[in-house]
């Protein structure tokens, strides 16, 4: 048995597996490339509990609560209590999974298994090291905003073609939350920091953002705080979608809102990155 | 390969690295020597262009780090001291995930990582998970994914630090035969053992200083004798025998478990040991190591 190494004739310059010369890869995407290749081991769970919850939360709450709600209250913001929960929810998922994504698997790219560290051993730098972790969270909100939007399909509650729209809607709205989480998560030593947000920040986000009644229902400044917290824009923005109630002026508003601190988001999580995996 | 002149590194006020020189030539085996803390790490840091330069001038294949990094890391290989493997994915896919961050060819890929699963008898454990294995397999495993982009330079942090002896043993076998064929080698260690055994050229770093540079058997010869007395006199004896022993021979430390005395003929030495009148506890005759290079130049052992 020879333990020589042979490793064959190095190509110069990227090539297909034909030998064809082909253009690089982008540097981001090959880091993106790690996250697809950890999926591979986990995505039949992933897209099990993506099509699961959807379904309990909507029979649950749409057609359960809801049916006590339209006895009661005819209608909420003049449609059916479930047409109103479902965009609602779908914007909600979105930021959690924006939020859980940006959360324990930086840390552990960066303590834990320190994946970061092996990427910056090779061509990629640090913003592609981030871009592609980035991307990466965006992928999985497409597809789990994508599978919710065909359930709330089967429940009845989309009602204008824009509906289609609610997907890249909810990957804003979970960008809008993971960019700058991540951007925290670089800073943490340890995972503390992260049952705060959840505590002080994600589930108040969820319960008052318009997710399962209308903002009107809260005291006048509760309002004012509500409407500028950036799950409310999320939520108004799928709900207008999904049930073709379109106004441009305030939709563009919600997209502008989300936009604008996803990139915020992303520029902090540039600067964390760089202080925490460049020293 | 790599050229400093005048390299430094430091993190707020604290010099890690204080102005260092050295040049290491393609092909060549060259060593860091020194206890925790004297800016190993964070010389290969820089080297691996991971680390910004915080002053001086460094070249790593002729290219800076600072304008060239990514260039020079796709033609580089890292194995870090502390494993960063994927300990989730399998043996087999950590190969696979580590050559596409350098945009190689799947097949291509695939190729290389049976040679060098072979190469690091880590072929059987292909398709097992990275969690269960031994430290020295990781290790291993580090090392064969750093050779996936055969690299043209090697730098190895500690590569054996935490390793039992034969597992040590089995990774400086590989290690070797890469030196064999041609790869150059930058390594970071404090056990002098290896640096003998792997090395042709070392630098003695102490506290952030180059503080001798040189072959391996030169350093010893230049700054060490021949062979050297062990005597251990107990715990209270040792600086009493030393007053006795006192001119002896032309240098004797005092450590604290036991007195070493440098001579070129150790048995003739120790017999005038014995006239004297002393009689250790135990004696030993040894060649002299890097362990009394670095003893001569530092004041201090090299593992506490």
């Amino acid at each position: 048995m020879t333990r020589s190494l042979d490793l064959g004739p190095a190509p110069p310059g990227p090539r297909d597996a034909a030998g064809r010369r082909r253009p690089a890869t982008p540097l981001w995407a090959r880091s993106l490339g790690y996250w697809l290749y950890q999926y591979k081991r986990t995505w039949r769970g992933s897209i099990t509990t993506s099509f699961l919850y959807p379904v309990l939360y909507l029979s649950a709450i749409g057609v359960g609560l809801g049916s006590l709600v339209n006895h009661h209250a005819h209608t909420v913001d003049s449609v059916k209590y479930i047409d109103f929960l479902a965009p609602g929810l779908m914007a909600a998922t979105a930021m959690q999974i924006g939020g859980n994504e940006a959360m324990y698997p930086v840390m552990g790219a960066i303590k834990w298994m320190k994946t970061y560290f092996a990427m910056l051993a090779t061509p990629l730098g640090v913003v592609d090291v981030l871009l592609g972790h980035l991307v990466w969270i965006a992928l999985r909100l497409t597809t789990v905003t994508a599978i919710y939007l065909a359930i709330m399909a089967l429940f009845g509650t989309v009602h204008s073609p824009f509906a289609l729209l609610a997907v890249p809607a909810g990957v804003l709205t979970g960008m809008a939350f993971a960019a700058p989480i991540a951007a925290f998560s670089a800073t943490q030593v340890n995972d503390a920091g992260f049952s705060a947000l959840y505590r002080f920040g994600m589930i108040p986000l969820f319960l008052f953002s318009g997710t399962f009644f209308p903002l009107t229902q809260l005291a006048g400044w509760l309002q004012i705080v509500a409407e500028a917290t950036p799950l409310y824009h999320g939520v108004a923005l799928c709900r207008a979608l999904t049930l073709g109630h379109l106004d441009a002026g305030p939709d563009l508003a919600h997209a502008a809102y989300l936009l604008v601190l996803t990139g915020v988001g992303f520029a902090l999580a540039r600067r964390s990155f760089r202080r925490r995996l460049v020293t | 390969m790599v050229e400093a002149r005048g390299l430094v590194k430091r993190f707020g006020d604290f010099v890690a690295v204080d102005t260092i020189d050295f040049a290491i030539a393609r092909g060549e085996s060259y060593g860091l020597l020194g206890p925790n803390g004297a800016g190993k790490t964070s010389t290969m840091r820089m080297i691996a262009c991971m680390s910004p330069v915080s002053d001086g001038r460094l070249r790593v294949l002729g290219l800076d780090p600072a304008t060239d990094g990514a260039t020079i890391r796709s033609r580089i290989g890292l194995v870090p001291q502390e494993d960063t493997l994927d300990l989730e994915l399998t043996v087999l896919d950590n190969l696979m995930v580590y050559g596409r961050y350098f945009d190689l060819p799947k097949k291509l890929i695939r190729q290389r990582a049976d040679a060098l699963l072979e190469f690091s008898q880590l072929s059987d454990r292909a398709h097992d998970k990275v969690e269960p294995l031994s430290g020295g397999m990781k290790r291993r495993l580090t090392i064969a994914r750093a050779l996936v982009s055969e690299p043209e330079l090697l730098i190895l942090d500690e590569p054996t630090t935490g390793l039992d002896p034969q597992a040590r043993h089995l990774l400086w076998d590989r290690l070797y035969r890469l030196k064999q064929q041609g790869v150059t080698l930058v390594i970071t260690t404090h056990y002098m053992d290896e640096a003998e055994q792997l090395c042709d050229r070392l630098a003695v770093m102490d506290r952030g200083r180059v503080a001798a540079e040189d072959t391996p058997a030169a350093l010893i010869a230049r700054y060490s004798t021949r062979e050297v007395v062990e005597l251990r006199f107990g715990p209270d004896g040792n600086a009493a025998a030393a007053v006795v022993l006192d001119g002896l021979v032309e240098r004797l430390e005092i450590l604290p478990d036991r007195l070493l005395l440098y001579s070129d003929d150790g048995d003739a030495t120790l017999e005038e040991v014995h006239s004297r009148g002393c009689r250790p506890e135990s004696s030993l005759v040894r060649r002299s190591t890097l362990e009394d290079v670095f003893l001569r130049l530092t004041g201090r052992s090299l593992v506490e």
